[in-house]
């Protein structure tokens, strides 16, 4: 029995092989596990019929074919997706994640190697580093893998040449140290055959290091979480009947103790720790990884998605951070477009904003940009709906780390890690001011509000919101016109038409009106503002009940027939590009508060349904 | 903390992401080891509530007598919420393990009559006590894998699941199976069942009992419905289970080791996957697979 007790005091080691596609991944994991005795015999006597069936040879066995476990796979000789294998010797146990090499399935590599300590990276001796040794490299890197074995594969192939293996591990390093590696073990082997898997390779005596099975049981790839602070992302809040109210989730960070003062983000209150909860038993204390449930002393509002961290060194809230993106969809990814992400426990609509570069993975440098394809990263500004708490994936990989989802096919579309808190606002307060929106609105006789007319170019938004503040004016009523041309004279000057820009110049545009609600007056915004998500968020920007979506609603071909600044016809001879309703989408708004169609009214008729829809609505005389 | 600590708190974890993000999730009970320690992590994860979800056993009607008594014994201690469910139409057509190839009785009376239990309760998410270190194909699987609106599983197109981020959103229709356990090694299960003291079915512990030899496979008679081939007679002997399924289905190892730490003690010496003695896996190389794009968990 004494195996059993032993059992529980070896140490894990999660490790992944990876590297590009015909490396021999699987074959050496195979190789590794057959070696060492650890393969059951029923599951060897499958794979030696499989072989012999695949081959054609009576002695012929495919070691592959021990992880490749879909039949896809089996048929193609590729790995597609990830494979768990565990095993175990005398001094550790094993979990390797078994990943494709193929450029197509990189989102599985990165799967596989978000929950690992150590990489191992397969190079085929025959043909050197190639892209997706360095990709893979890169993710790695990126995920937070410190410990990399640079396996050189296919030695036998090479007659085990230690130039060929020397030239290998001088360009990898040279590479690598734009990385952040803290250990890189060279070493040269045969999967096939077994050369320094599991026993020294008499074919290769200049190799004095480990074999590739001695330095896994040797490893250190533990990662240290000292003075961490409390984080605990609330996953579910517990409460079997009126006496009982507790928060259960996994503990991210640190420790927490019965009687520690705990704060709930991003709301900011504090509550005391009464009691640790875990299954009929309480705890004076807790810590990292652990699943626990936390009782308060007070009813405080706490919700899944809020996260309870400590005191003294709070997570970061806020509502806009930058971020390295690992893009996974096929179809390429710009500026503006919406998803929900995933962070902790957080479920929050959000936009990529800006995309400040891409990597290139061969050389590791910073490349302008403004789109991402599939498998390639990026840095991101992205903006959240509201603001949450989190940390930076260096610091705190659970707090750091989230994936996106799309709204409609629900697919993950992309994996994230956050660099820094991008909000401007972070360290200033708000200054209080003795005259109010009320104070200063109640003088002018109005409600004050944003009339947001939507439309694409010479739907006659501008003519229409001329018309509007005439009539207004006529009325005594204090208004201002903020047109998109106009402003790009002055306050976006600096932008341009791409998607990223658009995207600034509306935020601009909304928060200027914001502000101008807040002196009091009746705001028209005239601007194409193509995308529902930006509207929206202009809506979220400018306080409930004061944002008035107006539709402008002409058909593409009328707009184009009068097109007042000859933009259709330069955008027709290919002199512009990225024109709205030509080669750039314009989604109509889904409920607006007013319907405007020019082709069933007149500018001016236009014009005064809506002044007396304010008036009815009470702006105009409240 | 130690190693069954961590994979503890992981497959907590797990179960509670499922409560809190599906509308009506339900966890599948086979009455076997895993499904035992399953059920333990189920009433640790919500503690001191009861698993917000009902327990769900699909019965083929061939399962070992003593399972049955096992589960009803203790879904009435527990007082979890409970349903077991039969392909009564199969059943009443006569398709059984006997008349039928395994593969067959395997799809109608376990794969289609879960798929119609799903259907029925319109259940969102069905939470599994499969693990990747059983089969191959199972070590592809997500902790969280997506399924169709026929119940079907994509192994070609799942979703890259990166740390503890679980991708829990479906369109009506759309289901998921969570696997809770699935970082968990047969000898994991056993460790645990012995340091937390987890009742387990009585069949895994060897005793003796009735058995006739058929293909170099022990199988146990467990009950009369199974026809003896001619001149075969029932032996007497000490054999105990690895896994337990239908009781036709379902090979037995001589064995004996009758108490818990005699059972740990032969997982860790073993030369055989537990699965060796279930026939289903066996029909043909794939068939885990082809069985799991169906439907099957």
């Amino acid at each position: 029995m004494q195996q059993i007790t032993l059992d529980s005091q070896r140490s894990l080691l999660r490790f992944l092989t990876c590297g590009s596609v015909d490396d021999g991944k699987s074959t050496l994991i195979g190789r590794l596990l057959y070696d060492a005795q650890l393969i059951f015999e029923d599951q060897l006597r499958g794979i030696h019929i499989e072989s012999q069936r695949k081959l054609g040879d009576v002695d012929a066995l495919d070691l592959s074919l021990l992880v490749d476990g879909l039949q896809a796979e089996r048929e193609q000789g590729i790995t597609i997706d990830v494979a768990y294998r565990f095993f175990s010797t005398a001094k550790r146990r094993f979990i390797v994640a078994d990943t494709p090499g193929h450029e197509q399935y990189t989102r599985n590599m990165a799967t596989g190697a978000s929950s690992a300590d150590l990489a191992v990276l397969l190079v085929d001796a025959r043909k050197g580093l190639l892209v997706q040794t360095h990709r893979h490299s890169c993710i790695a890197s990126l995920l937070g893998i410190r410990h990399v074995v640079l396996a050189v594969n296919k030695m036998d192939l090479m007659e085990y040449s230690e130039d060929v293996f020397r030239t290998i591990e001088k360009q990898y390093r040279e590479f690598a140290k734009q990385l952040n590696f803290t250990s890189i073990t060279a070493i040269p082997m045969s999967a096939l055959l077994g050369d320094n898997v599991f026993k020294h390779s008499t074919n290769m005596p200049w190799y004095q290091g480990l074999t590739f099975m001695s330095y896994l049981e040797e490893v250190n790839a533990d990662t240290v979480h000292e003075n961490e602070p409390f984080r605990m992302p609330v996953q579910w809040v517990n409460r079997p009947h009126q006496d009982f109210r507790g928060f259960s989730g996994t503990i991210a960070g640190g420790t927490v103790h019965v009687g520690d003062e705990i704060v709930v983000l991003p709301a900011g209150t504090r509550a005391v720790v009464q009691n640790i909860v875990e299954y009929k038993n309480e705890r004076t204390q807790a810590g990292r990884g652990e699943a626990i449930t936390l009782v308060l002393d007070r009813e405080v509002d706490v919700s899944r998605g809020n996260v309870l961290s400590s005191v003294v060194s709070p997570a970061s809230i806020s509502d806009r951070v930058e971020a390295h993106v690992i893009w996974m969809h096929e179809q390429p990814v710009q500026a503006g477009k919406q998803m929900l992400c995933k962070l902790g426990t957080a479920l929050i609509p959000a936009v990529i904003t800006k995309i400040a570069s891409k990597i290139d993975v061969n050389t590791m440098e910073s490349l302008q940009t403004d789109s991402l394809a599939m498998n390639e990263i990026g840095v991101c500004v992205i903006q959240f709906e509201s603001k949450i708490g989190h940390d930076t994936y260096l610091a705190n990989r659970d707090m750091g780390g989230f994936i996106f989802i799309d709204r409609l096919s629900n697919e993950t579309i992309a994996a994230g890690m956050i660099i820094r808190d991008a909000s401007t606002t972070q360290n200033i307060t708000w200054h209080k001011m003795d005259v109010d929106t009320a104070a200063r609105a109640s003088i002018k006789g109005q409600k004050p509000c944003v009339l947001w007319l939507t439309g694409l170019s010479g739907s006659g938004k501008s003519t229409i919101a001329n018309l509007v503040e005439r009539a207004l004016w006529a009325e005594g009523k204090h208004t201002y016109i903020l047109d998109g041309d106009n402003v790009r004279h002055g306050l976006s000057s600096d932008l341009g038409f791409k998607a990223e820009d658009r995207i600034e110049n509306i935020r601009r545009v909304a928060e200027v009106s914001r502000l101008m609600t807040d002196a009091g007056l009746i705001i028209i915004v005239s601007l194409i503002s193509p995308f529902q998500s930006e509207r929206e968020r202009a809506r979220r920007t400018i306080k409930q009940g004061e944002f008035i979506e107006v539709y402008i609603d002409t058909p593409l071909e009328e707009c184009e027939r009068r097109d007042p600044k000859g933009l259709y016809k330069r955008a027709r001879a290919g002199e512009i590009r990225g024109m709205t309703g030509l080669d750039a989408p314009y989604e109509a708004p889904e409920q607006p508060e007013m319907h405007v169609s020019t082709m069933q009214q007149s500018p001016e008729d236009s014009a005064l349904n809506i002044v007396s829809w304010l008036r009815d609505q009470g702006y105009l005389n409240p | 903390m130690d190693h069954l600590s961590n994979l503890e708190a992981e497959s907590i974890h797990i179960f509670r992401e499922v409560a809190a993000t599906f509308e009506r999730p339900v966890m599948m009970y086979s009455v076997g080891k895993d499904s035992s320690v399953l059920l333990h992590l189920a009433l640790k994860a919500f503690y001191p509530s009861l698993p917000p979800f009902p327990i769900l056993h699909v019965d083929t009607s061939w399962k070992f007598r003593e399972m049955i008594t096992f589960r009803n014994q203790r879904m009435a201690e527990l007082g979890v919420k409970s349903l077991v469910h039969r392909n009564e139409e199969a059943i009443a057509k006569g398709i059984n393990v006997f008349n039928n190839d395994s593969s067959v009785h395997t799809h109608e009376l376990k794969t289609v009559a879960l798929r119609q239990a799903l259907d029925m309760h319109k259940f969102d998410c069905a939470i599994g006590g499969a693990r990747r270190d059983e089969e191959r194909s199972r070590a592809k699987e997500r902790i969280m894998s997506f399924r169709n609106q026929h119940h079907r599983w994509d192994p070609k197109r799942q979703r890259p699941e990166l740390w503890h981020l679980y991708n829990t959103r479906i369109a009506p229709g759309e289901s998921v199976r969570a696997f809770p356990i699935s970082n968990w090694t047969e000898l994991d299960i056993w460790q645990y069942v012995k340091r937390e003291n987890i009742p387990v079915v009585p069949l895994y512990f060897a005793k003796e009992r009735p058995t006739v030899i058929r293909d170099g496979q022990i199988l146990m008679v467990d009950d009369d419905r199974m026809p003896l081939l001619p001149g075969e007679k029932p032996q007497m002997r000490m054999i105990r289970f690895r896994t337990l399924g239908c009781y036709p289905l379902t090979a037995a190892v001589e064995s004996t080791a009758a108490t818990i730490d005699e059972v740990v003690y032969e997982t860790l010496s073993a030369r055989t996957s537990e699965r060796a003695g279930r026939m289903i896996d066996y029909d043909k190389p794939g068939s885990m697979e082809q069985k799991k794009i169906e439907g099957y968990f």
